[in-house]
């Protein structure tokens, strides 16, 4: 391309760029490639093979290399950093949302989700994720004893518990709990099995470590702009450079999707009211718990082959038994949650557990030592309810989403949070609820984790960027295009509108499928010789012919 | 103080903040740093201070500034509870494990503005105990890593990858919510 303007010196060329490679960029690029566009990836982490998913904690480690925790004021946000984004860090537990949740108003005196879109609109989207990836059941035979003992615990105290679906092959899982690590043993049904392998086949180009910094104008083009990062010492740029495109699809996460668009107000103009605002941590909060062994085999019957009834903290894969006894659309807003039982590594998910009992903050001293010695016998129950939006992105670091503190892994980014009594109420509610079930008949003694040191954390961050019908609370129209910026679409986490009461994957991913066909539309306007129409990636069909008669409505503006 | 002297009094400082958080038994009886208040090893033993000296925390080069801080702040607090101070070790050593403790409390409280910076450096002192960051995790399981040991961390498979084939009580536990759909999801 020659320029002699200056500012439009000549850039590198493609037809789609897609920022970031977690669902909502694997996804569109696949389709996009697949259906015949030139489409560029470019992800600000490694590309990490899976006999480097390491079985450790030392820093450099895949356990730092692929994961970042974001530090703000209020919250702090724990996710993806590699190709495969979130996908290859998460614990693949991918329940469908509950309907009353697309029914939801939040704090805006009207419905958040957009008038198109409900449980029933998005159940065919939810099909072609669950055909690709794939999904599947769990049985009770699979369930690892923290689950089992979850489960128990909520029969005994006269609740439900559910089996929700997964993105595991479980024949191939050892229950090693190194999940967020990467799995080691490709179990997990992470895209890096599915979606991107299948983009690459039909040339979509993924480049890792480069990370986007913002977006500007180019001869009626979009040019993005990124660092190309050390991939040691990611608080080191080694390169930079540019790429223009005629459509770009902004999918760097939640936490990193606004700030991009923040620093590209100057070149691109006004950014729509949305855009890093009514950020939503999925109404997220833990309970530790510490179980009495005795207890467990008296009151609950359990026993494990080797005479112990419980000690099995460390023995699983993530969440495997959840209560939905409390997901009753009758139920005012704020009051709905889903309890999980979870694992969380040691480091943080040790620092912030408080020691029952003790007067003040627990977090730390000789009886938070003492209960590190039952480390085996804690039970750790996860919080899914549904906060406020409450969070709000101040202005963008130097580079990247925030200033990097370790080398890798840690940082601080500008995301404020300060929870209203709408989401204090539900998490009350929630909390009561987890010591009814847990310290009935002194199974256990329970306490939630403090939010006094990194305030309310997420590893579900949502919403910074989200579709809806206003204008004036929505960045995104239904098709996930940028109010005021035709060609730019955003299909990751934070499009979607608030929180969802259980884990947001497969909802993300059937999103980013949902916004194909209006992508592929604006894409063709633009002279891209792409269809849509793709199969799923292993080229399964069945819920691809189911969406067909869909596309006419969806790609209306 | 001589170099070696502010060496010493640099890390007996460290050494008191990070048993602060994960307190251990005194190393020897006339052990100034740890404090003694808990049985068993602590932060110390398991290595914080190696890995709060490693440039990759990226609090390493901060270090002296934190050092003398909290020695700044012990001097007040001391001052404010009228506490008299062992001139001979550092002023946040001279202090007992519940003074330390209760300092740390202020620091790390919501509104205190340096709050961020306290909780980030005991955050590498819990690290080193309950995943010894600093090193090698298998290594660190055939060492006996003190905490890791102390947590009951079980033993990776001899190729260095841990698997658990006992891993279910093998039977259903509790009934499935009534409302949920045939495929599994909450309706």
């Amino acid at each position: 391309m020659t320029n002699a303007r200056p500012t439009h010196t000549s850039a590198e060329q493609t037809d789609i760029v897609v920022i970031g490679s977690g669902f909502g960029g694997a996804i569109t690029a696949y389709h996009l490639a697949a259906g015949g566009a030139k489409v560029v990836v470019l992800e600000r982490g490694p590309w990490v093979p899976s006999d480097e998913f390491d079985h450790g904690f030392e820093l450099g480690t895949s356990s730092t290399r692929i994961f970042d925790f974001v530090a703000g004021d209020g919250m702090s946000v724990l996710g993806g950093n590699c190709v495969g984004g979130g996908s290859v860090v998460y614990f693949a537990t991918m329940p469908r949302a509950p309907g009353f949740v697309f029914e939801r108003q939040g704090s805006i005196g009207r419905r958040m989700w957009p008038s198109v879109i409900n449980r029933d609109t998005l159940d065919p989207w939810y099909d072609r994720v669950t055909e690709a990836l794939p999904i599947s059941h769990q049985t009770w035979e699979q369930v690892p004893y923290p689950g089992g003992l979850w489960a128990a615990a909520c029969n005994h105290a006269g609740r439900t518990a559910n089996l929700p679906n997964v993105a595991i092959d479980v024949s191939k899982c050892t229950n090693c709990n190194w999940m967020m690590a990467g799995c080691r043993f490709d179990a997990k049904r992470s895209l890096l099995l599915n979606y991107l392998p299948a983009a690459v086949s039909h040339g979509a180009e993924i480049r890792p470590l480069h990370e986007v910094q913002k977006i500007s104008k180019a001869d009626g083009l979009y040019r993005v702009h990124y660092n190309v990062i050390d991939d040691e010492d990611y608080r080191e740029t080694t390169g930079g450079g540019a790429i223009d495109a005629k459509i770009v699809i902004v999918a760097a996460g939640t936490a990193a999707t606004p700030v991009i668009l923040q620093r590209s107000e100057a070149d691109l103009g006004k950014m729509p009211h949305g855009v890093g605002r009514y950020f939503s941590g999925n109404g997220e909060r833990l309970n530790t718990a510490i179980i009495d062994e005795e207890k467990a085999r008296e009151v609950l019957g359990l026993s494990r082959p080797d005479g112990r009834a419980y000690a099995a903290n460390q023995i699983g894969r993530g969440p495997t038994v959840v209560s939905w006894d409390h997901l009753d659309g009758s139920l005012p807003e704020f009051s709905r949650f889903a309890l999980e039982q979870l694992y969380f590594p040691p480091g943080l998910g040790t620092i912030l557990a408080q020691a029952p009992g003790v007067e003040g903050p627990g977090w730390f001293g000789p009886e938070k030592k003492e209960m590190l010695r039952h480390w085996q016998s804690w039970l750790t129950i996860f919080i899914l309810s549904e906060d406020n939006n409450e969070g709000v992105f101040g202005p963008p670091p130097p580079t990247g989403n925030s200033v990097r503190i370790s080398q890798q892994m840690l940082g601080r980014g500008a995301l404020a949070y300060e929870p209203t009594k709408e989401t204090l109420h539900g998490w009350e509610l929630a909390d009561a609820e987890i010591k009814d079930i847990l310290e009935r008949d002194g199974l256990a003694r329970v306490r939630p984790w403090t939010n006094d040191l990194v305030g309310a954390y997420t590893v579900h961050p949502l919403s910074s960027c989200r579709i809806g019908d206003d204008p004036a609370t929505s960045a995104l129209d239904h098709r996930h295009e940028l109010r005021g910026h035709p060609g730019i679409f955003v299909t990751d986490g934070s499009a979607v509108p608030g929180a969802l009461t259980v884990n947001p994957a497969l909802t993300i991913a059937a999103l980013a499928e949902r916004a194909v066909p209006g992508i592929v539309r604006a894409a063709q306007e633009r002279g891209i010789p792409v269809k849509y129409g793709a199969p799923a990636p292993d080229g399964a069909t069945s819920a691809a012919r189911a969406v067909m008669p869909l596309l006419p409505a969806l790609v209306a503006r | 103080m001589d170099t070696s002297a502010e060496t010493a009094s640099r890390t007996l400082t460290l050494e008191a903040f990070a048993d602060t958080f994960v307190p251990g038994e005194k190393r020897s009886p006339d052990d100034v740093a740890i404090a003694g208040a808990a049985p068993g090893p602590g932060a110390v033993m398991a290595g914080a201070i190696e890995l709060l000296e490693m440039p990759a925390t990226g609090v390493a080069s901060g270090l002296d500034d934190i050092v003398s801080t909290l020695n700044d702040h012990a001097s007040d607090y001391a001052a404010e509870h009228d506490i008299t101070l062992d001139a001979a070790v550092p002023p946040f050593v001279a202090l007992d494990y519940e003074h330390r403790s209760a300092l740390m409390r202020i620091l790390t409280a919501p509104d205190h503005p340096e709050k961020e910076f306290w909780v980030l450096t005991a955050l590498f002192c819990f690290m080193a105990f309950d995943t010894a960051a600093h090193m090698n995790t298998v290594r660190a399981m055939e060492n006996g890593h003190p905490g890791l040991t102390t947590m009951g961390f079980a033993k990776p498979d001899p190729d260095g990858l841990w698997r658990f084939p006992d891993f279910s009580y093998g039977r259903q536990l509790a009934r499935a919510h009534p409302a949920t759909t045939p495929n599994g999801d909450p309706a």
